[in-house]
């Protein structure tokens, strides 16, 4: 009994141990250290609470019975674990967004908040678990009977029942203390986490340890080993394929449903990314852990007399050998692995049942006795936590109590894990399948829970215990085809296998039609598009590749609000600032500032600032919500965008019309100045003629003189009048564009010469002309008798208007590659600034004395270089006038 | 003594013809073809009759009328407007101004004879 | 040049090598199940003439697997946490 004694003060010592460890934890999780308790290694420890008592001792036993088969309650979990991608990871991030406490939580969330859902997860769970809870119990109280006996391996000497009773009231104790320290809103126990991982590694390295032993110590080596393993009775190759495909997708779901890894794969999660690194460093574990499973087997199956319990050969072989602080080392483990699992598995049924369960009814009953104060609910929630873990951990010892220790340690286990694996269709179901609904949830969840309950829980008491004989014999009511091991008459079937096979596709059969024909409420299909969309939704506060994925929804939400390129324009140019080539830039705080203030432009400031906090912030309720506002704000932009392009079409219209009819206006403005200056160029010699004609023919007593000048002013005036009229045809005409050209070819000398000549004709003093032309002849090929035309009105303008002394007239030639350039200069007074503008125009004189010009000389002039693709223009010049005339050397062809 | 007119026009041809008229009509005829100057022109001779041409280099004919008008000593003064403009607009506008006739070229020589007799007759 | 170590600029293939060991990820889960089925179609004891496949034997396939799949897991986390290891090293081929 001394070493009993020993074996208590060992496991207070490891107890305290852990007390120490789990407050330093806390502690520094407090003080922000958290670098070491949020690495990927804890987190993968802490998933080792898969292994519990009943893998570490269970597990020996199992290969004693079945061979390899053991091995499948490690394939599944490994299996999910390298898929993380396919369901962990939007588990993660489900669990994550919509800050799910448990897997009754996550349900019920996506169910649309249904707290009926959440209660009948919960009874499940408890029901479920709770044998297991038991399990822990009886594998720590008997590892203690078979060190104080190895003898005695079922009823050891000593009080076993006081034993577990003593044993669940310390880690009750334990997980009182470290799991309702604080009420943290994310629900994380970082001191029971740390805890859990340190366990993780006694427990491995207490079977790796008796594995090293068995292999090397006892079997001489991995080659014996292997043939010692072949000649043992399990040596031959012995597989139910049903149980080992049926097992491995058993453990695979109960991995994704046992409330405990849940709590320890959501919502302990510290960090997405922990679990890419988990996704093969746990398998490694589960390796490790299983490695010498089969060898301990083997050699507890030689060394050991028959009868002995193989559930506990990890224990009984050291012992066995005289190994005495190895099975001090193996009885840590197991010791660990049981109170690893049942502080855990006890957390996160406490958080269900008080979250759904007793809180509702403290509240409901609270709200007839008046408004509840919030510091008061408080004090309710971590009180109601406590008592539900000291009733879950009392359950479980009563169960314990119950079941006597009946049963092998590997049967409750699977009994177990198809009660949670119940779970599995609502939870993958409301993640994948957006239509599945709250009334589909529930019926396969309860068809489940029935069968599970018919075919694998009940049976498990034994025949008679609490379905009697005769319905194991011939069915509920008689009925032949509700036999609980023979579901429908099929027998032979495995009974764990059938359990699974039929509970879980009734439960799916149930979940899909029941979603199919029912209808869900607002908040499920919310909720269902938040969680089956959610990595479309959410940003990754940590997320694997953490900041460029929070970046990313930022700009995927800009571009919705800003429109795609002055989105991108903006993040490449923040992403610029900060130093990185991408196109990305860090959240950083300044960024989001910036960020949130132009969207604040678009949406409004209250808006932005929710938007952005949301996607930033992680944690995210209605993410879908902002992000329809968003879709809304930007359509009302887009229309607002339309009106206003349309509104800036009808001012453009509006304007073009404006500009028309100030043409027209001023159209017939200059028509009016038009046919008031034609009336007048036309009247004025009219009148003259007029009159003189009058004078000849009535005045009497005119002189011969007299009437000769007379006459003669008559003439010169109709000659007037018929110049008057031909400059208005021409002039007509090329305004009209009706001009035909006639193009032929000379030398430019020889046309400027005829001009000269021509204009020189009708005047008694010619004004000298100075010629300056190139050495070479400049030929043209252009309409020259137009050409003439100009030149000839350059050079009369210059002969009758050139006031001075010695008036004299330079034409100048010069010449580039594509122009003539010919220069008319004078050296008589400059025509007034005020007045240039205007010498171009129709009717203006220049300085008209003589009233012989109709002013529309120039007018021609640059009416024909238009048509001639040249131009004619006043140069400014400090001394006379000059006209620079451009003229193509070949005329360009018309256009039509 | 003859009776003065004052003739503001700027076609040489239409001076010499009005010239040629009035003064076989017994008038001193006075010629000045610059609008800037025509009042002080006026002011100078202090004619019995101006004829006044519409359009003039300097200052229109309406302007010196316009103006003419404004002095009292010129407000009951025969002012004979010839234009070769002859839009109604123009001579409403005359009208209003005050002119005494509005006559638009070409003119027959009796009308215009006719035309000084009636406005130097009252 | 050297003095500036400016990232190189293959972007898109950098993404694409990610996208394709996120594929690879994906698989990853699919071939396991697969060759952990492979035990399924063994001899047994007392089925036919076939003498039924050694335990030592069955042990080192199944945990032969299983380290080949963490290996290829680890493989797989560290080429897509760190791009550029495991891009540079696929560059001259890709």
């Amino acid at each position: 009994m001394a070493s009993i004694n020993l074996l208590i003060g060992v496991c207070v010592a490891y107890a305290v141990l852990l007390f120490i460890i789990a407050f330093a934890a806390e502690r520094g999780a407090a003080q922000g250290r958290r670098a070491w308790l949020g690495s990927p290694v804890v987190y993968t420890l802490s998933l080792s609470i898969y292994c519990t008592a009943w893998t570490f001792y269970g597990a020996v036993g199992y290969a004693a019975r079945s061979g390899m088969e053991f091995v499948t309650i490690y394939l599944g979990p490994s299996l999910v674990m390298i898929g993380w991608w396919w369901v962990l990871r939007k588990l993660v991030r489900i669990g994550r967004a919509q800050r799910a406490t448990s897997v009754a939580d996550l349900i019920s969330s996506r169910y649309g908040k249904s707290n009926a859902l959440a209660i009948l997860v919960t009874v499940m769970a408890v029901i479920g678990v709770t044998p297991y809870i038991a399990l822990q119990l009886q594998s720590v109280t008997t590892s203690l009977a078979i060190f104080a006996d190895p003898s005695e391996a079922t009823d050891g000497g000593m009080n076993q029942t006081q034993a577990a009773f003593w044993i669940a009231f310390g880690l009750a104790i334990f997980t009182v203390l470290f799991g309702t320290r604080n009420l943290n809103t994310n629900e994380r126990h970082d001191g029971v986490v740390m805890a859990i991982a340190v366990e993780a590694v006694v427990k491995l390295f207490a079977l790796v340890a008796v594995g090293v032993f068995v292999v090397w110590g006892i079997a001489g080596g991995p080659t014996q080993m292997m043939a010692q393993i072949d000649a043992s009775s399990i040596g031959a190759w012995s597989l139910d394929g049903s149980r080992w495909l049926a097992l491995t997708a058993l453990s695979g779901a109960a991995f994704l449903c046992l409330p405990r890894m849940f709590q320890v794969l959501v919502v302990e999660n510290d960090d997405e990314r922990h679990l890419q690194v988990a996704a093969w460093a746990f398998p490694l574990y589960l390796m490790l852990m299983s490695l010498f499973v089969v060898p301990i087997a083997v050699v507890g199956l030689d060394l050991l007399p028959a009868g002995s319990n193989p559930d506990f050969f990890v224990l009984s072989v050291p012992l066995s050998q005289g190994q005495d602080g190895l099975a001090m080392l193996s009885f840590l483990g197991g010791f660990s692995s049981a109170t690893s699992m049942v502080i855990v598995a006890t957390l996160a049924l406490s958080t269900m049942v008080s979250n759904h369960v007793v809180m509702p009814i403290y509240l409901s009953v609270k709200d007839t006795g008046g408004a509840s104060v919030s510091g008061d609910v408080r004090n309710v929630v971590i009180l109601s936590r406590r008592v539900s873990i000291l009733v879950i951990i009392a359950l479980g010892y009563l169960y314990y109590r119950m079941s006597g220790g009946s049963g092998a340690l590997a049967a409750i286990g699977l009994i177990s894990f198809v009660g949670v694996a119940q779970f599995l269709p609502a939870m993958l179901g409301g993640i994948f399948w957006r239509a599945s609904t709250r009334v589909g949830a529930a019926c396969g969840l309860f068809v489940g829970f029935v069968v599970w309950s018919f075919t694998s829980l009940l049976p498990s008491f034994g025949e008679g215990a609490v379905l009697s004989q005769s319905v194991f014999d011939s069915g509920v009511f008689g009925i032949n085809l509700l036999r609980p091991l023979a579901l429908f008459g099929i027998e032979g079937i495995d009974s764990t296998v059938h359990a699974f096979i039929w509970s879980l596709s009734l439960n799916i059969l149930a979940f899909v039609v029941g979603s199919l024909v029912s209808f869900p409420t607002p908040l499920e299909r919310l909720q269902g598009a938040q969680f089956v969309n959610v990595f479309a939704h959410t940003g990754h506060a940590k997320g694997w590749s953490a900041t460029a994925a929070a970046s990313e929804d930022l700009m995927i939400m800009a571009q919705r609000i800003l429109g795609p390129d002055e989105a991108q324009a903006l993040f490449r140019a923040q992403a610029l600032s900060q130093g990185s080539d991408g196109y990305l830039p860090d959240p950083t705080p300044e960024f989001l500032e910036h960020l949130e203030r132009e969207l604040a432009g678009s949406v409004g400031a209250a808006t932005a600032h929710a938007m952005v906090g949301q996607l930033v912030g992680g944690a995210t309720v209605s993410v879908q919500d902002l992000m329809a506002v968003a879709d809304e704000s930007a359509q009302l932009l887009e229309y607002s965008t339309q009106l206003e392009a349309k509104s800036a079409e009808l001012t453009r219209t509006a304007g073009q019309l404006r500009d028309a009819n100030n043409m027209l206006t001023q159209l017939s403005v200059q028509k009016d100045a038009f046919l008031s200056q034609i009336s007048h160029e036309l009247r004025t010699p009219m009148t003259s003629i007029r009159s003189f004609s009058e004078i000849l023919r009535d005045a009497e007593g005119l002189t011969e003189p007299e009437q000769t000048k007379y006459a003669s002013i008559i003439h010169q005036e109709s000659i007037r009048l018929t110049r008057l009229l031909d400059d208005l045809l021409d002039l007509s005409v090329l305004e009209n564009g009706q001009v035909s050209l006639n193009v032929s070819s000379g030398p430019l000398n020889d046309v400027i010469e005829h001009a000269v000549l021509t204009a020189q004709a009708g005047f008694n003093a010619a004004l000298p002309v100075i010629r300056r032309y190139p050495d070479r002849a400049v030929p043209m090929s252009t309409d020259l008798d137009r050409l003439s035309q100009v030149f000839i009105n350059l050079i009369t303008n210059a002969q009758k208007y050139c006031q001075s002394d010695a008036p004299e007239l330079t034409i100048e030639v010069a010449q580039d590659e594509t122009f003539a350039l010919i220069m008319f200069r004078d050296n008589g007074v400059p025509i007034p600034a005020t007045t240039r503008a205007l010498i171009f125009e129709k009717f203006a004189r220049i300085n008209d004395q003589d009233g012989s010009g109709a002013g529309l000389g120039l007018a021609i002039c640059r009416e024909i270089m238009t048509r001639l693709g040249g131009d004619v223009t006043y140069v400014p010049a400090s001394l006379g006038n000059c006209f620079l005339v451009r003229v193509p050397l070949n005329v360009p062809m018309p256009e039509t | 003594m003859s009776k003065r007119v004052l003739l503001v026009e700027d076609e040489p041809n239409i001076i010499e013809a009005v010239s040629f008229l009035l003064s076989r009509d017994g008038w001193h005829v006075d010629t000045h073809s610059d609008g800037g100057t025509a009042v002080a022109k006026v002011q100078e001779l202090e004619p019995d009759l101006v004829v006044l041409d519409h359009m003039l280099p300097g200052k229109s004919g309406m302007d010196i009328l316009t103006e003419l008008r404004g002095d009292a000593a010129y407000k009951d003064l025969p002012i004979l407007m010839l234009t070769a403009r002859g839009q109604m607009r123009d001579r409403a506008l005359a009208e209003e101004a005050g002119v005494s006739r509005f006559m638009t070229k070409p003119f027959s020589n009796t009308e215009v004879l006719n035309a000084v007799r009636d406005l130097t007759r009252a | 040049m050297a003095s500036k170590p400016k990232p190189p600029i293959f972007l898109e293939r950098r993404s694409y090598r990610k996208r394709r060991l996120m594929d690879a990820v994906r698989l990853l889960p699919v071939v396991g199940a697969l060759l952990w089925m492979v035990p399924l179609i063994w001899p047994v004891v007392g089925e036919g003439d076939v003498p039924p496949q050694q335990l030592s034997n069955a042990a080192v396939y199944v945990f032969g697997v299983w380290v080949l799949l963490i290996v290829l897991s680890a493989f797989l986390w560290r080429a897509i946490k760190a791009p550029d290891a495991g891009v540079s090293s696929d560059e001259g081929q890709g």
